[in-house]
């Protein structure tokens, strides 16, 4: 995996770092913006991969942790003030449940469905990627943060990700699996250069509530609304994906988190939100705050490829 | 004797079950699931009967919220 190019002063200074350099101080902008974005995921694949030719050893480098964090201050701001705060799981957990149907509805599975065609499924496959590749790495962060019924339950539906023990079944090895069938580079990393910052904070706030114990009911918040959302979406994708003509091989990876995530969903309401928020109550604000701040990076996401698609853009960067 | 087996039956739609089970279907069939615990379609809404695929939940015409 190289490392990638840089989209201004905050991330040319991350990768100077990354090559070896001095830590540059720096002036971060706009929170939810490339510059920020590929900075912010540049620092966290140092605990994820690494690059090749960095020092293994700048993981816990101070300066380059101190930059870090006044990268994470900046967008974990944004959302705060982006994200109307509630503590009312049950409710939160209710809206999610309900499923908007019809013609009108927007969304990318939704139009992927309907009317779109193999150009834009690919790209979007191209977006998710980026976390695809590595599902489920994350969330695995969150596990010694939790304590009894909560953990095993999240360790249940993590284990099932990672495929059930078997190497061939890991939900990462399945998306691969679908981009070579669609002609896609499936090397972990190859496509950070072409995707937007919408894509990239999607997967950054998943590494910063991860990576975070203060932000654990976040981290859980998270993986709850793509549990509790995933099943029809992948439904729609699978459907579409057979309407485009993609063969079985490329269509298993959706057609599998259709029924994975019908259980998925079961287990994190009653085994995993249940018994956490019996055992810490005070997390309820955070869990919401995970579950509406990964719908808000969701929706600027959805709202980028939609937008570029009507245009009859590539949602992509040169 | 042996543990019995635990079944879930939810309110608002399938009964979980634990462990890899196959189920025999009228007509015959079996259907294997090796999940940690399977979710059983009793609403006979699922596309993949008799496996849940969260067809029993509720559904709003032109919802405007994006996937």
């Amino acid at each position: 995996m190289l490392i990638p190019t840089a989209r201004g002063p905050v991330s040319e200074a991350v990768v100077e770092a990354l090559r070896g350099g001095p830590v540059r101080p720096v002036d971060p902008d706009d929170p939810y913006g490339d510059d920020l974005q590929l900075a912010l995921h540049c620092c966290y694949e140092l605990h994820y991969r690494g690059y090749p030719g960095v020092s293994p050893d700048l993981e816990w480098d101070p300066a380059l942790l101190t930059l870090r964090r006044e990268l994470e201050r900046a967008f974990v701001s944004a959302l705060r003030a982006d994200v109307p705060a509630g503590d009312d799981v049950d409710a939160e957990v209710a809206a999610l449940l309900v499923e908007p149907v019809g013609p009108q509805v927007r969304g990318v599975s939704h139009h992927l469905h309907r009317a779109g065609e193999l150009w834009q499924l690919r790209e979007y496959i191209v977006h998710r990627s980026i976390y695809h590749l590595k599902e489920a790495d994350p969330q695995a962060w969150v596990i010694p943060r939790l304590s009894g019924p909560a953990k095993a339950a999240l360790v249940t539906v993590e284990h099932d990700e990672y495929g059930g023990g078997t190497p061939d079944h890991m939900h990462s090895a399945l998306f691969a699996a679908m981009m070579r069938e669609l002609g896609l580079d499936e090397a972990y990393g190859a496509h950070v250069d072409r995707v937007p910052a919408p894509t990239l904070a999607e997967v950054n706030l998943m590494s910063l509530c991860g990576l975070h114990r203060e932000l654990r009911g976040a981290s859980v918040g998270q993986f709850a609304m793509v549990e509790l959302t995933s099943s029809p979406g992948s439904e729609r994708l699978v459907r579409g994906m057979r309407r485009m003509g993609c063969g079985e091989a490329a269509i298993r990876f959706y057609d599998e988190h259709v029924e994975a995530d019908a259980v998925h969903e079961q287990v994190v309401r009653r085994g995993v939100l249940t018994p956490l928020l019996e055992a810490e109550p005070e997390l309820a604000a955070d869990v919401v705050f995970g579950i509406r701040a990964a719908l808000h990076l969701g929706d600027r996401l959805g709202e980028h490829l939609l937008g570029c698609w009507e245009r009859g853009e590539s949602s992509l960067r040169p | 004797m042996r543990e019995p087996t635990r079944m879930v039956l939810t309110d608002e739609g399938p009964a979980l079950v634990s462990g890899p089970v196959e189920i025999e279907t009228p007509d015959g069939g079996v259907v294997r699931s090796d999940r940690p615990v399977t979710a059983l379609c009793l609403c006979r809404r699922s596309r993949r009967w008799p496996i849940c695929d969260t067809s029993h939940r509720t559904k709003v015409r032109e919802g405007d919220r994006p996937c």
